[in-house]
């Protein structure tokens, strides 16, 4: 793993939305790097432009101006069917409200982007197995999520967005949904995957979370107003 | 897995999927029973027209087949000139006339149809034997009841009768020898056959060789409108329609029907439609969260379209596979009702199933089940993902 290159670099990125007819950017001229084995958090008050900042990073919203590349490759000019194979391969989105699909065992759900990827199906059901099992569900793979309790789902969530071993992983809240003692043994999870060698960027307003990323990135009014290194990049593992 | 998805959401909401599909099968059967009314009528028509055997009927001058009492008089050799046309191959005579029939306190009125027994074009034996005897009549169903004659009776029947002298006259020994299907004559109606000449001999001077109709079969690719003409040159007191004719004279007489039944298979194409489009949408309206996630994980457009639409197709399959038996129920029953309209032919049926009418009606609502998932396809794959997780996060 090269970490001298950014997975992620950032130039001037800006992201307008018309509200009421009247332009309004949520993100103003953004510069920012990820190397592989970070793990930052973006914090701040509602409405800084965290999730609009995730939604960029995650190829599901275009920039309205500036350079977003990830993995080398430019974000902003990709198509829709460009950006969707690219988020299938190069991205694992985890959200504050699991969204798993209900009608799918846990198992299932992790082994649906595999299925969109064209994984043979042995294959799928042997990752999807391992996933669980690293999330501590390998128990749990015929359960359907509303046999799971939040965090159990939470997990399930994770599993299903390293399915295709993402170069980055985007954690929108991931314990935001969460009771005290199960958003610990979430941010232990990411903390885990992390040393184990994934890239996560995650937004966030859990104090505790941010606390146990590498680096922490603090936002206001759609650009960055302090970005610290809490913890540096030591010898990174093989990634989940 | 996308199929297992498309399933699964149907299956979420079982109990409406299972009106929604009851609706489509509604739907179906409403328009499979119309799609046979457009095209059954007619069919039925032109089958049981053909069934006699015959391509022209000749009937007095300027009349439909018994739709008066008008007669032509010098019947034998009218039979014998027609016969004489080297494009005709048989001639049968028919005379329509009245039967009394005594019973111990009544009198049981029939219409009485005088036939050449060889060459009969109106009834098919349904039970007993044809006639072979100039006292040997064939009698329907209707007529059986009314009399309480069983087949193989001999009874005295009557060709006129003075209601208030209670007299008889054309009186004659006949004995019932077999039971027919009168194709021509409406089911709940009394009819007896007799050959035409006992017919004739009944009737007195009256009746005496006259006939109603002349039933003519021509050679095989025999133009048959030719031979009508010449028929008609040669007598003037007759007027002929060809099979196709009649069929036309029908097709103009059932334009509204057809009409209607185009209207209304219309209409239930259309309910179906309405119906599929509604729980599909509404079913993505409840899993457009879901659908963003999809494609924010990285699930192609093609494929939540497949999904969508494959919801749609199994909504109508299914809808459409139960609504044909239930048309094919309806329109027997349907037809049961219609057909016991006074004056109706016998072996008309105004639904007639025919399996290209079925295959077309099933392949009409399915195509509009796929038809109907394309709006709430087409909406679950344009929306924006960023936007949709954002409000399905405040929701």
């Amino acid at each position: 793993m090269n970490l001298t290159q950014p997975v992620l670099s950032a130039r001037d990125l800006r992201r307008a939305y018309l509200v009421a007819g009247a332009p309004v950017e949520a993100v103003r001229g953004l510069s920012l790097d990820v190397h592989p084995g970070e793990w930052v958090a973006v914090v701040g008050p509602s409405g800084c432009g965290k999730s609009t900042l995730l939604n960029l990073l995650g190829a599901i919203d275009r920039p309205t101006s500036g350079q977003l590349l990830i993995r080398g490759r430019d974000v902003a000019v990709m198509d829709d069917a460009e950006a969707t194979r690219f988020r299938l391969t190069g991205i694992g989105f985890v959200f504050q409200r699991f969204y798993l699909m209900p009608t799918l065992s846990a198992a299932e759900n992790v082994e649906l982007p595999m299925a969109e990827a064209k994984r043979p199906r042995a294959e799928r059901e042997a990752r999807a197995k391992e996933l669980l099992t690293y999330v501590g569900l390998g128990a749990r793979t015929d359960h359907r999520p509303f046999q799971l309790s939040g965090g159990e789902q939470q997990r399930v969530a994770v599993a299903r967005a390293l399915a295709n071993r993402p170069a980055l992983l985007l954690a929108d809240e991931p314990t935001g949904e969460l009771d005290a003692r199960t958003g610990e043994e979430m941010i232990a999870l990411f903390d885990r995957l992390n040393r184990d060698g994934t890239t996560i960027v995650t937004v966030t307003h859990d104090e505790e979370l941010a606390q146990a990323a590498r680096r922490v990135i603090h936002m206001r009014d759609g650009v960055i107003v302090d970005d610290q290194v809490r913890r540096p990049l030591e010898s990174v593992a093989r990634p989940a | 897995m996308i199929a297992r998805l498309a399933l699964a959401s149907l299956t979420r909401r079982r109990g409406r999927t299972a009106l929604t599909i009851a609706g489509v099968a509604v739907a179906t059967a409403m328009l499979l029973d119309m799609v046979m009314l457009g095209s059954g009528m007619r069919e039925s028509f032109r089958g049981f027209i053909e069934q006699q055997g015959f391509q022209l009927r000749l009937t007095p001058r300027g009349t439909m087949p018994f739709d008066s009492e008008a007669t032509v008089g010098g019947a034998q050799a009218l039979v014998a000139r027609i016969a004489e046309d080297p494009e005709v191959v048989a001639v049968a005579p028919v005379l329509g006339a009245k039967l009394f029939t005594p019973r111990a306190d009544s009198v049981v009125p029939a219409f009485l149809l005088g036939i050449d027994p060889a060459v009969q074009g109106d009834y098919v034996l349904a039970e007993g034997r044809d006639i072979a005897a100039p006292d040997e009549m064939v009698v329907n169903g209707a007529w059986l009841e009314a009399t309480g004659v069983r087949l193989g009776d001999t009874i005295r029947v009557a060709s006129g009768y003075d209601a208030q002298l209670r007299r008889f006259s054309g009186e004659g020994s006949v004995r019932v020898v077999g039971r027919g299907r009168f194709m021509m004559l409406a089911g709940g109606e009394k009819v007896a056959a007799l050959p035409i000449a006992t017919v004739q001999g009944m009737g007195g001077e009256d009746l005496r060789d006259r006939l109603s109709v002349v039933l003519v079969a021509t050679r095989a690719g025999a133009d048959v409108e030719t031979v009508g003409r010449r028929i008609e040159a040669s007598d003037a007191r007759v007027s002929a329609l060809s099979t196709e004719a009649a069929l036309r004279f029908v097709d103009e007489r059932l334009s509204y029907f057809r009409q209607l039944a185009f209207i209304l298979a219309s209409v239930s194409l259309i309910t179906g439609f309405l119906l599929v489009t509604t729980l599909v949408t509404v079913s993505v309206n409840e899993r457009i969260g879901e659908i963003a996630v999809m494609r924010a994980i990285g699930v192609a457009r093609e494929r939540i379209v497949v999904q969508v639409m494959l919801e749609g197709l199994v909504l109508s399959v299914i809808g459409a596979v139960l609504g044909l038996g239930l048309g094919i129920v309806t329109a027997k029953w349907l037809n049961e009702i219609l057909s016991a309209f006074p004056g109706l032919p016998a072996a008309f049926d105004f639904f007639l199933f025919e399996p290209s009418a079925a295959v077309r009606s099933l392949g009409l609502i399915i195509s509009c089940g796929i038809g109907a998932g394309l709006w709430p396809a087409w909406r679950a794959t344009t929306l924006s993902i960023a936007q949709t997780l954002r409000e399905e996060a405040v929701a």
